[in-house]
Parts: structure tokens; sequence; C-alpha cells
């Protein structure tokens, strides 16, 4: 019989890790970006939501680390390594950053494309491969990671649920 | 007062009265529109975290049809008209007079969007003059943008300017709902008003409880 498998949930601006038989996912990815980096081997990942480029943008005196690509991706790694993963086993997969609405100040209309950008940016400053993404366009994105098999299972409202 | 300053119970009371002025407006021209009793009024104004502003449109993944703008002036902040896609497709369908019309169409036909965008044209344009005129502050909306999709995706769109500030976010949630005979709700939609940071303070100094 199979086990029940938990998923571990991950809300905004939040992030955490999943080991087998786990999964582990976010919901309603709009302009945010969803990043998971994992460990094929040890089959163990992280996932994190971000919802803002960089922590620059932050007007508050405390920050929330898991808000911003650059401080976010950071965090999770900080978190993989405390769970005994060596950076250099990580990869990542990334879903997300699409534009919802056409319309508002530039910065805020193009802030899905941006967040991407800013993910990208961060994951190759630490030598973090993306083995697969499904960014852009127009739709929101529900996503679930599965550490036993590395498949990211998209699911859009009208696209139905693919992987990569 | 900065933006860090705790937000008191008698500020968030004054936001909801405010807000039971706007809501009262707005369902007087929805009904006049529909030509159907729509009962509008703020349940509550809470300083929430975003996960519970999106269980409070119905949960993250929960798929409505969603009405954006942004209001401009001496305020700013986001407005959202967020419908069940039932409920969507009972307005709109009314409101065009054609049954056969469903949201789950893709593409949306023209017609429904044009009508939900015209729908939160009214809807925010009677809320924001009453807001105006109460507080005395020149308040207008943008044109509205509509998405049909998951309420996570598009209600996180008007956190943007919020996150930068802070990881809460100070809701005037109103509710929408439409009696019919048998005292079943055929509509129940929600209409949130989100300031940015900054507006707090000319909000609050503009009613004199600053």
């Amino acid at each position: 019989m199979q086990a029940l498998k938990q998923v571990v949930r991950v809300g905004i601006a939040d992030l955490n890790i999943a080991k087998v038989p786990e999964t582990i996912r976010t919901s309603g990815l709009g302009s945010c970006v969803g990043v998971v980096l994992y460990d094929e081997k040890k089959k163990i990942a992280g996932l994190l939501h971000v919802m803002l480029p960089d922590s620059s943008l932050g007007k508050s005196d405390k920050i929330n680390m898991a808000k911003f690509a650059d401080t976010g991706i950071y965090a999770l790694m900080e978190a993989l390594k405390a769970e005994g993963v060596r950076p250099l086993a990580l990869k990542a997969k990334i879903a997300g950053g699409a534009q919802m609405f056409q319309f508002g100040s530039s910065d805020t209309t193009r802030i899905g494309p941006r967040n991407v950008e800013a993910v990208k940016k961060e994951l190759s400053r630490l030598s973090i491969p993306i083995v697969a993404e499904d960014t852009g366009g127009s739709s929101g994105r529900t996503i679930e990671f599965d550490p036993a098999t590395s498949i990211l299972s998209i699911r859009t409202v009208n696209a139905g649920t693919h992987e990569i | 007062m900065n933006t860090n300053n705790p937000i008191t119970d008698m500020h968030l009371d004054v936001l909801k009265e405010i807000g039971n002025i706007g809501a009262a407006h707005a369902a007087t021209s929805l009904s006049q529109l529909l030509g159907r009793k729509i009962d509008m009024h703020v349940p509550n104004v809470r300083l929430v975290s975003f996960d519970d502003m999106f269980e409070m449109a119905g949960g993250s993944e929960k798929i409505v049809a969603g009405i954006y703008l942004r209001i401009e002036g001496d305020l700013s902040g986001s407005m959202f008209f967020v419908l069940p896609i039932e409920s969507a497709n009972h307005f709109i369908q009314r409101l065009i007079g054609d049954e056969s019309f469903h949201f789950n169409q893709h593409p949306i036909p023209e017609m429904g969007v044009s009508a939900m965008q015209e729908l939160g044209n009214i809807l925010s344009g009677s809320y924001l003059s009453a807001l105006s005129d109460f507080t005395g502050l020149n308040i207008y909306p943008t044109v509205p943008s509509l998405s049909v999709d998951m309420v996570g995706a598009i209600v996180s769109f008007g956190l943007i300017e919020v996150s930068q500030y802070s990881d809460e976010v100070i809701v005037i949630n109103t509710r929408i709902q439409e009696e019919d005979e048998d005292g079943s709700s055929s509509v129940d939609g929600h209409f949130f008003l989100m300031p940015d940071p900054p507006s707090y303070l000319t909000i609050f100094r503009s009613l004199g409880v600053l």
C-alpha cells in the first residue's frame, strides 16, 4: 500500500524544505516566481515563493528574506546546507513571473519579468544551473515538486497540468 | 506617524466606517444597474498577512473573475472586485441578456469582458466618490483591467506596492451579496480596497484621527 504523501505548503514570500516521501507545493503564483532548489541524490528540495526582485526595494527596517529574489535564494540555500546538502549538488527549476494585468506603473506591470530576471541572475551568481523553467505568459500557476522524481508539476487555469 | 507604527483598532474602525459609506453608494449603483437589490457591507477591516488576504478572497487557488484598478490622486492604493466564476457569470448574463455567456470560454467573449470592466468602473466610481466626499481628498480610479485566474495570482499583483513596506496589509473588505426570492444568495463577491502604506497617514489626517 502506498503511504499517503505529505505535502509541505509554502505561502507567499515564504520558503520551506521537503524530503522524500514529502512533496512541496505553492499555489497561485502570478507575477511571483517559485524557485525550487534540489539535490537529486539526497532527494531533498527547497521551495521559495519570491514576490519582489531585489531586497533594495524593501522600505522597512526588518526584512523578510523570503520575499526577495536575492535574499530568498540565499536563505533557501543556507537552509538546505543546514540539512547537509552541498551547494555544488544543487539544481534549480523555476516557474511563474506572469504578467497578470496589462496596465499600472511600468515598474509594477513588469514585476513578473523582473522577478524572473532577478532569480536567474542570483542563481547564476551562485552557479546553480537551471534545469527547467516555465516562466512569463499571463496565467497564474500552482506548482508542486516531488523530490523523489525531481519533477515539477505546473497547473494553470486554461492549460491544465504539465510537468517539467 | 511612519508606516512602521502600530495601527490601532480605532484606526481600523474609522476605515470600516468610511468603507461602509463607500459600500452603500456602490450598492445603490449596482442595484439600479441590475434592477435587483444588492447588499454591500464591510464585515471587517483588518491588518492581515498576504496569505490571509487570499483566504478572505476564497483561497489562493480559487478561480475568480478579478477586476483590478489603481486609485490615484491624494491617495494611492489598489482595488479589487473579486467574484467567484459562477457569480460573475450570473451578473454578466443578466447584464448583457445572454444566458449562454460563460467566463470559462477561452478567449472570453469581448462583450462579457467589457461588461465586467464596466461593472468595475461603476462600483469603484461610486465607492470612491463617496470616499472622496467624506474625506475631502481627491481620489480617482484608473481604467479597470480583468483577469480570470487564481485568487493568489490576481490579488498578489495588488500587494506589490504594500510588500515593499510590510508583510501585512490593511484590507477594507466589502462583501457583495444578492438575495434571491428563496433566500439563497446567487452572488457572493468581494470588493477590496488596499491603500498603499504612505496613504494611511493621508487618510487618518483627513479624518482627524491622527
